[in-house]
């Protein structure tokens, strides 16, 4: 499952902790429990980097599990006609708005990827926080074979910003 | 001069060659009529019941979906998309082995629902159906200016097949998917509340009846034959009670947007893909309920307020046949031949694509099943009739299935085409055991 190279390791290792901090200082709505950003602080302070990072990938994985996998499949492969591949696209590696846009408003077009058009409509994830859509994002960048930066909570934050009213 | 002579020799001796060999196989095929059917070794993969064998009629043709062979074995085969412009191939075995030798394309649109009757070919694309005259020889004429039988019904992407069926009596029966997994505001979104009334029902989510003896048809001349299908695929006449019969796409993600209600395996599992007998004027339920095979039941959706246990649909029929979720049953044919032994005869089969909606469990149902009929009415269980399309054992994701069913035909001497949209491949099943 962990296919990611050791420099994306690196980047998402770098940005767990970034994240981490964020999630203690800024007062996110969304955020899941006190508890559970208290522990993650624990951890910060008590264990390694590594460890930061790797919690920050099992949450991105946690997350996929639960709201992307029933469509784009275990290992990203996605469906023949109905539901793209997460691998080996643009629209995953590529740009980080274009790829939030998605994440964040659906897609219902009839997209295009690698010469192929599928059907199915995706649905919005509006109403996962920033930190769950970033954790999602550098999870699906970094998993089956892609490689490219992380998504941070406040990048999240900014496309919201700019795109949502 | 010698060298003609040295040709004419070796022509000789060939030919004697020739001659031995095909008596030689005369013998061993033991079968009068016809040379030998190239019937793989390993049945190419596929697992068939004892006595039957597998001919790999062809294979990297694109992405086949419904299939149709004439009286005279020529094979029409619907592409999903267009290969180098052509959506529509006919392929012919020019020397009786099984295995196609040519092979022609037109009709420049994909999609998937293609049938044959006696003077026309019909096609369809996401949007409109087409229909070609045959020449005597079974072979389509106007390929560049086929007639438009049906034309503007709705494509919103999703469900935007358009199969169909004749009932040789004059009508044509099309399926026009509904352009939603089950009619919430925002599809397929948690969260979000289904529309009720649902008003994608007006122009699809049922089965339409239009004439085949007019051109240029939409909705204002069609009639809503039979509503409350999510999306049908696979659709029969079946010629021994006349009635229409069809298969559903039961609905997707019961866990992914219920998960307080159904863990992963009861959403793996549930709902059922159904096989449903239509008397003019049904209504099967969606979005309203989905049948449930293990309760055996229909159970209001819980976008309508159902809890998984709460039933509802009184009005909406039953299925005759249920079937384990998901596995998208994308192909219906009632058995008319001779060929296959007496239990088959009348009997569905259907071809089932293979599931997707079933992560993270295991996927399941790449494989051909069949149903036995009496007098039009399931007289037993369902079973896998043709199994290991997918090529393993355990299928996480069906872009790792080698083979996945979605068309059915039968062929003149009662053999069973099989088409496959992910090798690209044409299966023929035979019966060469004694019955």
């Amino acid at each position: 499952m962990h296919q990611e190279s050791t420099v994306a390791r690196s980047f998402f290792l770098l940005t767990g902790i970034v994240l981490i901090f964020q999630s203690c200082n800024l007062s996110n709505e969304k955020n899941r429990s006190n508890t559970t950003n208290e522990a993650k602080d624990e951890q910060v302070k008590a264990d390694s980097k590594k460890v930061t990072a790797d919690t920050a990938y099992i949450e991105g994985q946690a997350l996929y599990a639960e709201h992307c996998m029933i469509c784009h499949q275990t290992d990203g492969s996605g469906v023949s006609g109905l539901n793209p591949p997460l691998i080996a696209t643009e629209y995953v590696v590529g740009d980080k708005d274009r790829l939030l846009g998605i994440v964040l408003n659906g897609s219902n077009v009839g997209l295009e990827v690698n010469g192929s058009t599928y059907s199915n409509a995706m649905p919005s994830f509006r109403a996962l926080s920033d930190m769950e859509i970033a954790h999602i994002s550098s999870y699906i960048r970094n998993s089956f074979g892609n490689t490219a930066t992380p998504v941070t909570e406040e990048e999240v934050m900014t496309y919201r910003d700019k795109n949502e009213k | 001069m010698k060298t003609s002579l040295l040709k004419k020799v070796n022509f000789l001796i060939l030919l004697a060659l020739v001659l031995v060999v095909a008596c030689g196989e005369e013998v061993k095929n033991d079968t009068p009529a016809g040379p030998k059917l190239a019937i793989a070794a390993d049945n190419a993969g596929i697992e068939v019941p004892e006595g039957f064998g597998v001919i790999k009629v062809a294979d990297s043709l694109g992405k086949p979906r419904h299939i149709a062979v004439t009286p005279t074995g020529g094979i029409y085969v619907k592409l999903r998309e267009t290969v180098d412009g052509k959506g529509i191939l006919y392929l012919t075995d020019n020397d009786g082995d099984g295995v196609v030798d040519t092979q022609k394309g037109f009709g420049d649109y994909g999609g998937t629902g293609i049938n044959l009757d006696d003077n026309y070919l019909y096609a369809s694309s996401d949007e409109t159906i087409f229909r070609y005259p045959l020449d005597a020889n079974g072979e389509a004429t106007n390929t560049e200016s086929p007639d438009t039988l049906v034309t503007k019904l709705i494509n919103r992407r999703s469900h935007a097949s358009k199969s169909f069926t004749l009932d040789g009596m004059g009508n044509i029966y099309v399926n026009i998917g509904a352009y939603s997994n089950a009619c919430q505001e925002e599809d397929r979104t948690k969260g979000s509340p289904a529309m009720n009334p649902c008003p994608i029902l007006d122009s699809a989510g049922g089965i339409w009846q239009f004439r085949i003896d007019k051109l240029k048809q939409s909705y204002p001349e069609g009639e809503r034959y039979a509503t409350g299908l999510r999306n049908v695929v696979g659709l029969d006449w079946n010629k021994s009670n006349n009635k229409l019969f069809v298969t559903q796409h039961g609905r997707d993600m019961l866990h992914t947007l219920f998960p307080e209600m159904f863990d992963t395996e009861e959403s793996a599992e549930l709902p059922a893909e159904t096989l449903y007998m239509i008397e003019k004027g049904d209504d099967a339920g969606w979005p309203y309920i989905y049948y449930d095979q293990i309760q055996e039941k229909k159970i209001l959706a819980p976008e309508y307020g159902g809890d998984g246990k709460k039933t509802g649909g009184e009005d909406a029929i039953d299925p005759v046949t249920a079937f384990p979720g998901h596995m998208a049953p994308n192909a219906l044919l009632f058995y008319t031949g001779d060929m296959f032994p007496e239990k088959y005869k009348n009997g569905a089969f259907i071809a089932f694509h293979g599931s997707w909606n079933r992560a993270p469990e295991e996927q399941e149902g790449y494989m051909v099943a069949f149903v036995p009929f009496k007098e039009g009415t399931p007289s037993g269980d369902w079973e896998i009739f043709a199994d290991n399309f997918a090529g393993a054992e355990v299928i996480r994701s069906p872009d790792a299935a080698k083979h996945r069913p979605t068309g059915l035909a039968q062929g003149p001497d009662g053999s069973l085409y099989v088409s496959d949209d992910s090798g690209g491949t044409l299966f023929r099943i035979v019966y060469n055991g004694t019955h």
